[in-house]
């Protein structure tokens, strides 16, 4: 059989039934589609914590005043109400604790700023210089607090892209401008670049002043809220948590690990608690693409089925004109991929069109990966075309009269 | 030349069994013209079937041109079918989404003739079969039983094959058209270039062949050359 002949006989098989042909693509379209579109539902989801964890900084680790539950003992006082570490606490990590990369003590509380005319309400963080390298805070315009605006007290303040589009306007430039916190002004020298999200704590929302300035205009006292550490590499992390923990058991006086009065948080943890749950989200979510490509597959195997059996009386035919066996399989194996083929592409398409319209209607992050295209395109296609192909070949076998007689 | 010896078809349906030919033995030689009748049940069908190397019989031999058909592979089957044998089924077997015009051309694809000559023999075909023109592009679900038949026919002519097989195939036909086809057959025939065999009900049409088998239930009852053969009277232009 020449191939012109296969290619005219399969379009002609293709588009004579055109019911049979758009059915058995439908199966394909929504079997391959809703995988893609789950699959991308989770992974967007997966991406999504990650990089609002990685948002936060890298290598991590957060030293927060307040007790540790001793043994037997209620200690109710969180984060933020103890006032245990102070600004000395900060300077001897600075000083002893020689792995960490950099160090940034913070004072932070929610203040009411204004502007000419325009006013919000807003985290204000106290710190020194050493806080982008921490925090992985980028700048925009203008630059960040310095070590010399700190030492001097200056009245000058670094804010965050969103409470820049609330009190200047979107995409305006503040740099110069004076804004109120707790009524005493302060300048504009820098815009942080937006992270975007909305992590909790987003640096977005914030406005940031000289841990100097803080103290003794805002809060008036050298407490602070927190102090965080950058290690230089993760595998340094454990050492400089154990550092910086010996330190301040010593300078609080503090025999008994147990009772210390301040937390420290590794970011290590954080990531290995929120990758644990994205790991469950994902699986279920696999589980679940899993059991549609099943649907979809049991829905392709059926049709294709079906529609050999239907056409056993036209593989009869042909036999009885002269058809090798070989001739039957062909038209068949490349009506399947034909038909496999132009509904997995249109089925990629309209997954990636599903994806999009969660992303557009519904808000959530979406990520389609070749991985999941890939998947599910291979396995429709490989069910399509084994079971268009396989029973072809079975009724190929037939003589003629049996195939001409099936039902 | 088709050589039947001790031919049996036995169908086997559960605890039933049916059977349909019983030591059937005879021979046609190339050129013959041959008509079959018999009752509805006969067996004529399935003799036909087993000839036409479409079917296989329960057991005895059937030698078409000195090879015992029961040893072919099956792709010596597709060969001997393509080339040899034109066959007309009784229910015609057209494919029903497909024209008049890809209908005959069908067994064309398996052959190695090149596309662009396929037209000229599908329209000589479709005119030996008498079909008329303006139906040729029509999709043969809308065709008459008789304008399937001559579909049918014209399938069966058009690999040029040097036996055709034709299960009554002017059943359905008046007698005009039905002229036509037998002046088909007739001129296929002529010096003896085509066998012809045939199944009719009728004894008119049995006529025109040189030698006429009677079948009933499943065993030759009669088998005679016919000695008052009918020619048509050539109404039918080339
Ligand atoms: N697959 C089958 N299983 C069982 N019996 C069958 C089968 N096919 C045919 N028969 C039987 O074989 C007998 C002969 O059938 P066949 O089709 O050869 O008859 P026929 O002579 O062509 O009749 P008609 O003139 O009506 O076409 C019938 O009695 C039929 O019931
Ligand atoms: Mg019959």
């Amino acid at each position: 059989m020449k191939i012109t002949d296969i290619v005219s006989e399969t379009y002609f098989s293709l588009t004579a039934n055109k019911v049979r042909t758009g059915l058995t693509m439908l199966g394909i379209v929504i079997g391959i589609g809703s995988v893609i579109a789950m699959v991308s539902v989770g992974q967007g989801a997966q991406s999504s914590i990650e990089s609002s964890i990685q948002s936060i900084g890298s290598n991590l680790l957060i030293v927060s005043p307040g007790a540790q539950r001793g043994p037997g003992v209620q200690v109710s006082a969180g984060r933020g109400t103890a006032q245990t570490l102070t600004q000395e606490d900060a300077n001897a990590i600075i000083k002893d604790v020689t792995l960490a990369k950099a160090v940034a003590p913070e004072i932070s509380r929610r203040y009411q700023i204004t502007a000419k005319g325009t006013n919000t309400n807003t985290q204000v963080v106290g710190t020194v210089s050493a806080y982008p390298t921490v925090r992985n805070i980028e700048i925009d315009t203008g630059s960040f607090i310095s070590d010399q605006n700190v030492k001097s007290l200056s009245r000058v303040t670094v804010i965050g892209s969103t409470v820049r589009d609330d009190l200047f306007g979107i995409g305006s430039d503040p740099i110069g401008q004076a804004i109120k916190i707790n009524k005493i002004e302060f300048k504009v020298i820098g815009v942080t670049k937006s992270k975007g999200g909305s992590g909790f704590g987003s640096s977005d929302e914030m406005v940031f002043v000289p841990l100097s300035t803080a103290q003794r205009y805002l809060a008036g006292d050298t407490y602070v809220t927190s102090i965080s550490i950058a290690a230089e590499s993760a595998s340094a992390m454990t050492a400089i948590q154990q550092q910086v923990k010996d330190l301040l058991l010593e300078r609080h006086k503090i025999q008994d690990p147990t009772l210390a009065d301040f937390n420290i948080i590794n970011q290590a943890d954080i990531v290995a608690t929120a990758s644990s749950i994205t790991g469950v989200f994902t699986m279920l979510l696999g589980a679940i693409a899993g059991i549609s490509l099943l649907v979809g597959g049991i829905g392709i195997m059926n049709m294709m089925l079906t529609t050999v059996t239907e056409r056993t009386r036209e593989i009869g035919l042909r036999k009885a004109i002269g058809a090798k066996r070989r001739d039957i399989s062909t038209q068949f194996l490349v009506e399947s991929i034909m038909l496999t083929f132009l509904g997995g592409v249109i089925g990629v398409l309209f997954g990636w069109g599903l994806a999009w319209a969660v992303t557009a209607f519904a808000g959530i992050t979406t990520s389609v990966s070749t991985s999941s295209v890939l998947l599910a395109f291979g396995v429709s296609a490989a069910i399509g075309i084994v079971f268009g192909y396989y029973p072809a070949r079975r009724a190929a076998r037939l003589n003629p009269i049996e195939a001409l007689r099936y039902e | 030349m088709i050589e039947c010896k001790n031919i049996t078809k036995t169908y086997v349906n559960g605890d039933m069994e049916t059977t349909v030919l019983k030591n059937v033995s005879f021979t046609i030689e190339d050129g013959e013209y041959v008509a079959i009748m018999g009752p509805s049940g006969s067996g004529k069908s399935t003799l036909m079937h087993i000839l036409g190397a479409l079917d296989s019989p329960t057991s005895g031999t059937y030698k078409l041109d000195g090879h015992d058909v029961s040893k072919l592979s099956d792709d010596e089957l597709a060969d001997v079918r393509k080339n040899k044998i034109g066959f007309v089924f009784q229910s015609f077997n057209l494919l029903s989404r497909a024209t008049v015009l890809r209908n005959v051309a069908l067994p064309l694809l398996y052959s190695e003739m090149p596309r662009h000559t396929r037209n000229e023999h599908v329209e000589k075909a479709l005119i030996s079969a008498g079909l008329e023109k303006e139906r040729w592009s029509h999709l043969s679900n809308q065709l008459s039983g008789g304008q399937m038949q001559r579909v049918a026919i014209a399938r069966s002519l058009v690999n040029n094959p040097s036996i055709i097989f034709a299960d009554e195939p002017t059943g359905n036909l008046d007698s005009k058209t039905g002229e036509i086809v037998l002046d088909t057959f007739q001129k296929l025939n002529k010096n003896h270039e085509h066998t012809i065999v045939l199944i009719t009900h009728e004894k008119y049409v049995a006529e025109h062949a040189d030698r006429i088998i009677h079948i009933q239930d499943g065993m030759i009852v009669e088998d005679r050359k016919n000695t008052s053969k009918r020619m048509t009277n050539h109404t039918h232009k080339e």
